[in-house]
């Protein structure tokens, strides 16, 4: 742990990848590429010295306490995980579709580790949404399940060319899945199952279902926060006060981390008008609830994870003050519905996952991933996270000249494909390779044929370094 | 404090400018370095510094402050920095009623409140020390930042009118300095924010704009910072200068150079 702990992103991802892969088994490990794994064993160990608060580990760069998502590539994006005290917005896919899932992950990892949860919604009843979890991924008799469902891209021809192509060897690896023992941080989990009963009525959980709290008589003191809000602070506010998972009154039992889930923040379900006009009366009533929200998860020992339908919100003003009032963002952008789903270049995914932003914490400077363009993918069983590049790298191998997909590499992570700076460095590279490759082949001519002399003409002077420029005065020696 | 910045705005600790408003703007990017730029070099400076927080916790500015040489704690306890810690208050202004009126009360209020019990808590906490002799050099009003003010509630002429009042106590009669930081919104068409940014633009004497690079992430380029004076009493060397640097931050400091001279480029 404490050698992946210091070489920092990159080598660490190296080595959980090593791990994961060792896990996972022998199966894949044909390419004599694969790196010994010497740390596949030491994370557990190592996390389970330091940290005392189950499903919990500290972060290498600034010594905050870490929550798994319940999806480590997403965690490995963000930095090794969500920082226990801030919040992580998701922005919605058009359908919520895909945000759901990413919402019932979180919650699932929250059961596995026995942390508390406090589930928030204003569309579906929480029990129901906590029947829905997916089932964790745990022992050795999931394996099997699990390679079906990896294996089927994971071809022998594949392997033999990456063996060819070694050069994608240095591409930033995203972490592979596998299952993996219940110590670890950061589960696997099976979406076609459901969480077993007995796990989920062993967990401790608090439902806010907004349609349950609503009072008829609104005797409450006039505040400048949707009433929803209102009651929904003072629920979460009373858990974190009650149970003690602010520190100021000492726990008697084991500490432990409260996880908050809130379903479609600001749709028109939970009383806000935001989504429907653009200068609404209570547009500081969202912002408002995010920065006190804020500030109770800053003084608790808590994780907030917020979906909102930011594809809604008529104000785009309203979502940067938001986004600025957040810690961790992720975007999801699904192709159902956009001319993006019959784009070959994304035919092997569903959506593309933006990492807006990511939080600063106790320093200057912040996690970042090298990885930029990002793709997810919802396989049977699985929602996995992709760089797109992995798939357009295999595309263009073959049209490109060598070290051009270098280049296309450093440009994208600054363009976003099918962008016209992107289509135009494109047809500029491709118009300069072939006018030197012209350029070279008319040197090399013998150029004996008048007709050829005549077109030499007819480019011009001055183009021609080789004494043949016949019309220029100061020249004494004239070929025949 | 990084040295470099200093350089580049032609001042060290030892002969800080007085009655001075800076405003600091971050376009597509994070400017709060330069927040804990100042922070950090007034307290070297050894001014009396009112710091109103409201986007981060007292741990993280401390820790960073610990990073670049100051120790927030250690000033707080000797009177030096009064803090103002904008998520927690608000947690105990929203959940317990108070006699007193909060520097934030405004959290509560129906209506659009006013920020006067800000202005007061920032005039009580500059005020000079009643036996005359000053123990600090002169007092510094350190806001991170005033965009949140406005996602609070807060109009942007109350924001304004907050800082204008601020210039008055702070600038004018203490000679003292004040430093805010303004996010630019850019493309959001954000209104209030726009108003509050060209109004402060125009009235501050030294601007300072941390950009992303347009052309999106780099690794070794974190951004630009451009450099704008309003004071005519600058030399003119300052005036034909290219006043556009990049800069690249590092785990203690920030390295400053000219565009395009990233030294992971040449």
């Amino acid at each position: 742990m404490a050698a992946a702990a210091t070489c920092g992103t990159s080598a660490g991802n190296k080595g959980c990848t090593a791990a994961a892969a060792a896990a996972a088994g022998g199966k894949n490990n044909v390419t004599s590429f694969q790196r010994k794994g010497p740390r596949a064993s030491v994370p557990d160990s190592g996390c389970a010295r330091l940290v005392s608060i189950a499903g919990t580990r500290p972060s290498v760069r600034n010594g905050q306490l870490l929550v798994s998502t319940g999806l480590p590539a997403l965690d490995q994006l963000l930095g090794g995980g969500l920082a226990v005290g801030t919040v992580l917005l998701i922005e919605e896919d058009k359908y919520n579709i895909y945000s759901s899932l990413l919402f019932k992950y979180f919650l699932a990892e929250g059961v596995i580790n026995g942390h508390t949860l406090l589930v928030a919604s204003a569309k579906e009843d929480p029990a129901d949404i906590l029947q829905e979890l997916p089932a964790p991924l745990l022992d050795d008799n999931c394996k099997k399940d699990f390679d079906e469902d990896v294996g089927n891209h994971k071809t022998p021809e594949s392997n033999i060319k990456m063996k060819i192509a070694w050069r994608y060897q240095l591409l930033p690896k995203m972490e592979q899945p596998g299952p993996v023992s219940s110590s670890r941080f950061g589960h696997y989990y099976d979406l076609s199952k459901r969480m077993p009963q007995e796990l989920i009525e062993t967990s401790k959980w608090h439902g806010f279902f907004f349609p349950e709290k609503l009072s008829p008589t609104l005797n409450i003191e006039p505040c400048s926060l949707t009433h929803g809000y209102i009651k929904l602070l003072q629920f979460i506010q009373n858990v974190i006060y009650e149970e003690g998972f602010d520190g100021s009154n000492p726990q008697k039992k084991q500490k432990n981390i409260l996880r908050i889930g809130i379903q479609n923040l600001g749709s028109p379900l939970w009383g806000d008008d935001i989504c429907c006009t653009e200068n609404c009366d209570n547009s500081h009533s969202l912002t408002k609830f995010l920065y006190v929200l804020r500030g109770l998860l800053r003084t608790s020992l808590s994780a907030c994870i917020i979906t909102m339908p930011t594809h809604l919100i008529q104000n785009k003003a309203i979502i940067a003050r938001v986004t600025n009032l957040s810690d961790t963002v992720v975007g999801l952008e699904s192709f159902i519905g956009s001319e993006r789903e019959t784009n070959p270049l994304y035919k092997d995914y569903h959506g593309l996952i933006h990492i807006r932003q990511i939080p600063r914490l106790n320093n200057l400077i912040y996690d970042v991933s090298d990885v930029k363009d990002l793709a997810f993918k919802l396989k049977r069983k699985l929602f996995t996270i992709e760089w797109v590049q992995d798939n357009y790298l295999r595309q263009e191998r073959n049209i490109y000249p060598p070290g051009f997909s270098y280049l296309l590499k450093q440009k994208d992570s600054a363009w976003g494909e099918g962008s016209l700076q992107h289509s135009t460095f494109l047809m500029s590279f491709l118009a300069k390779t072939a006018a030197f490759a012209s350029r070279l082949v008319r040197h090399s001519e013998p150029l004996e044929q008048t007709d050829s002399r005549s077109i030499l003409q007819a480019a011009g002077p001055g183009v021609w370094r080789d004494g043949r420029r016949q019309e220029a005065p100061g020249l004494l020696a004239i070929p025949p | 404090m990084f040295p470099e910045l200093n350089n580049l705005l032609n001042t060290t600790p030892d002969r800080a400018e007085q009655g001075k408003l800076t405003l600091l703007c971050d376009a597509k990017t994070d400017g709060s370095f330069l927040v804990h730029h100042f922070l950090s070099f007034y307290l070297k400076a050894n001014c009396k510094v009112c710091f109103v927080a409201l986007i981060q916790s007292f741990s993280h500015y401390n820790i960073v402050g610990q990073k670049l040489g100051v120790s927030l704690t250690a000033a707080r306890e000797c009177g030096q920095l009064v803090f103002l810690e904008g998520l927690k208050s608000s947690v105990d202004v929203f959940f317990r009623a108070q006699a007193e009126p909060h520097p934030l009360q405004f959290l509560r209020e129906a209506d659009a409140g006013n920020l006067q019990p800000l202005y007061e808590f920032v005039r009580e906490a500059l005020k000079p020390a009643d036996d005359g002799q000053a123990a600090w050099r002169c007092p510094v009003l350190l806001v991170d930042d005033l965009s949140v003010l406005l996602s609070l509630g807060m109009g942007a002429v109350a924001v304004l009118d907050f800082i204008h009042y601020c210039r008055a106590a702070v600038c004018w009669e203490q000679k003292g300095n004040i430093v805010a930081l303004v996010h630019d919104s850019g493309d959001a068409e954000d209104e209030e924010n726009d108003i509050l940014l060209n109004g402060l633009s125009h009235q501050s004497h030294l601007i300072l704009r941390a950009e992303g690079l347009a052309t999106g992430f780099c690794r070794d380029v974190h951004g630009q910072l451009k450099i704008l004076w309003r004071t005519p009493s600058q030399p003119a060397a300052h005036r034909d200068r290219s006043l556009t640097y990049q800069y690249k931050i590092q785990d203690k400091s920030v390295s400053f150079f000219a565009k395009g001279m990233s030294p992971a480029i040449l």
